[in-house]
């Protein structure tokens, strides 16, 4: 993508963009970074349930672990698990989305109606549904229910660049030469989707993000040793009354990611897409 | 003018069907997954094949599947969404319990969202360019951006914890005071949406050339609000209000969890860690339908709203 000069004076972006950089340089560089084991407990009684300290300035949790190496650590969970899910999804997304647009008929009927279903259900909703049908909970099978949802989203918006593009002179130029379908479908039309992909994968891995915290704190996400912020709000919520650190911080670092992402998210698609443009 | 409605109204129906078939054919198809042998997950450990095989029979469990899932259909129409393992009485008399503490957590939360949504918004379209507009539109965004369940930690931190106005969590009697922070929790996210639609589309329809018409024939302030901006500017509101019910239903697990509100929400997550199959399916299978039918009421409201809608043009 060729930064547009309007991308440099564009506020909400450039926030977006500091904020994820910020908090993915501060994930990568966590083993760096953190400066207590984060799965480390602490020895003495005292230890527990500490409150922010010049030794751990977020506190410590109810095991006496540092605070503020959990949130670092936990941080390359959720955003791994928010931009990973949302390569898979949206390259499933891409393949059904081209599929349905380009060849039409009863299999674009067949795949338009099963992204009607699963959207037909309220995401989180049908995400518990599908982890109930595993034995245990799990960040691995979080992945697998949230690309299994995360799809759909973009397989319409491809579906519908797709049956813009197929008409085009270009696209018709190149049936003419003989060019096959796979060739027409990989080199010409995704390209050319691009943008309204890249604005639907973006907003989506905030969602994905929310969804991972969301699914942890339920106890149905990520289990212990895995760090991952929902799962650390869980046990905030336990000791609100008595150490509200244990839950303010984590949360904190969760509303920044999400809200960096948006900001981003609404950022290219105002950059991308001229409609939106003022 | 309504007089027109049937036919749109029959069509909306009618496209409903294959998503309604879709839906039920997941959730039959999760169960089965999830399940392996319904007969045998019903009867616990204790096996007695006899027994086993004549309650295969019975559920016509040694039926081909498609038979099996039309039988289901047939049950759940009757209201029959089987047993529950924990508590060993119908499913669906465990969901109505709780049915009603989510809908008036729901309905509190859409409250919450529309007033505060669209007072927002209206102020920061009276004032737009100006620093009031700019930080009202940030807390939008913020709003937007603050996972549900940490909000409601902290509401209830500052609100219940430290000030004591209001309890930490639980139903009580049903009170007024325990219903403040979950509705207020579950209705933020949707608040920041509202706000930002209300402004724009406030913003956009004082623009046009219908309201300086409206103005220059004369008519009373209120009236060109009234009836010519304010119906116009209501149809974009309608379309964020469907999508605040996805809001809603994807936020009442989550809030109801963090308030220990005995909703469905609740009950769906409660019945996960369980392995109360029956239970969880049924809740899925319900927030589904909810989900469902709630869109299909905001698909009448925009035909009430706007009469060009009905011919089937533009939907």
């Amino acid at each position: 993508m060729a930064a547009r000069p309007s991308a440099l004076r564009h506020r909400g972006f450039l926030a977006g963009l500091a904020l994820v950089a910020v908090l993915a340089s501060a994930a990568l560089l966590a083993p760096l970074l953190a400066p207590h084991d984060p799965w480390q407990v602490a020895a003495g009684v005292g230890a527990t349930l500490e409150g922010p300290s010049r030794a751990h300035p977020l506190g410590t949790d109810i095991l006496g672990r540092d605070i503020f190496s959990r949130v670092l650590w936990a941080g390359r969970v959720s955003l791994s698990v928010g931009i990973g899910v949302e390569m898979l999804a949206a390259l499933i997304g891409c393949v059904v989305g081209v599929l349905a647009g380009y060849y039409g008929g009863a299999l674009d009927a067949v795949l338009m109606r099963s992204t009607d279903v699963v959207m037909a259900f309220p995401s989180l909703v049908l995400a518990i549904g599908l982890i109930a049908v595993f034995e245990r909970p799990g960040l691995d099978k979080v992945v697998v229910v949230l690309v299994a949802l995360g799809w759909t989203t973009i397989a319409r918006v491809v579906r519908g660049a797709v049956l813009t593009l197929k008409a085009r002179d270009f696209v018709q130029a190149a049936r003419a030469l003989g060019v096959g379908d796979t060739t027409i479908m990989v080199r010409h039309l995704v390209p050319n989707a691009m943008a309204p992909i890249l604005v639907t994968a973006t907003i989506g891995v905030g969602s994905n993000i929310v969804a991972e915290a969301g699914l942890s704190f339920l106890g149905l996400g990520a289990q212990s040793p895995t760090i991952s912020w929902g799962a650390m709000l869980a046990d905030g919520q336990t000791f609100l009354a008595t150490a509200p650190w244990v839950a303010v911080f984590p949360g904190l670092a969760l509303l920044l990611a999400v809200l960096g992402v948006n900001l981003l998210g609404d950022g290219v698609r105002d950059l991308l897409d001229p409609r939106f443009r003022e | 003018m309504l007089a027109d409605l049937g036919r749109p109204v029959v069509g909306r129906l009618v496209a409903l069907a294959p998503v309604l078939f879709g839906i039920t054919l997941l959730v039959f198809v999760l169960n089965a997954i999830a399940l392996g042998d319904p007969a045998r997950a019903a009867m616990g450990q204790r096996v007695d094949p006899d027994a086993l095989e004549r309650l295969r029979h019975e559920y016509a469990l040694d039926r081909p599947l498609p038979v099996q899932y039309a039988l289901w259909i047939g049950r759940l129409i009757r209201g029959d969404l089987g047993m529950s393992f924990r508590e060993q009485r119908p499913v669906v008399e465990v969901l109505a319990e709780r049915a009603a503490a989510t809908i008036r957590l729901a309905l509190a939360a859409t409250v919450v969202s529309i007033v505060l949504g669209m007072a927002i918004g209206g102020i920061a379209a009276a004032r737009s360019g100006g620093a009031v507009d700019h930080a009202l539109m940030a807390v939008a965004v913020l709003g937007i951006s603050t996972p549900v369940f940490w909000l409601g930690m902290m509401l209830s931190l500052v609100f219940a914890v430290t000030l004591d106005w209001l309890p930490v969590s639980g139903y009580g009697d049903g009170d007024f005071p325990h219903l403040v922070l979950p509705a207020l929790t579950l209705g933020a996210l949707h608040t920041g949406t509202v706000a930002r639609m209300t402004r724009s589309s406030l913003l956009e329809v004082v623009r046009q050339d219908y309201i300086s018409a409206a103005r220059a024939k004369g008519l009373s302030e209120t009236s060109v609000l009234g009836k010519h901006a304010l119906r116009n500017a209501l149809i974009p509101v309608v379309t964020v209000i469907g999508i605040g019910l996805a809001d809603l239903l994807v936020g009442a697990p989550l809030t109801e969890t963090v308030f220990a509100w005995p909703g469905l929400g609740r009950l769906l997550v409660a019945a996960v860690g369980q392995r109360d199959l029956p239970v969880v399916m049924g809740a899925v299978l319900v927030f589904a339908l909810i989900y469902v039918l709630g869109n299909l009421l905001v698909d009448v409201a925009y035909l009430v709203i706007d009469p060009r809608l009905r011919d089937g043009r533009a939907s």
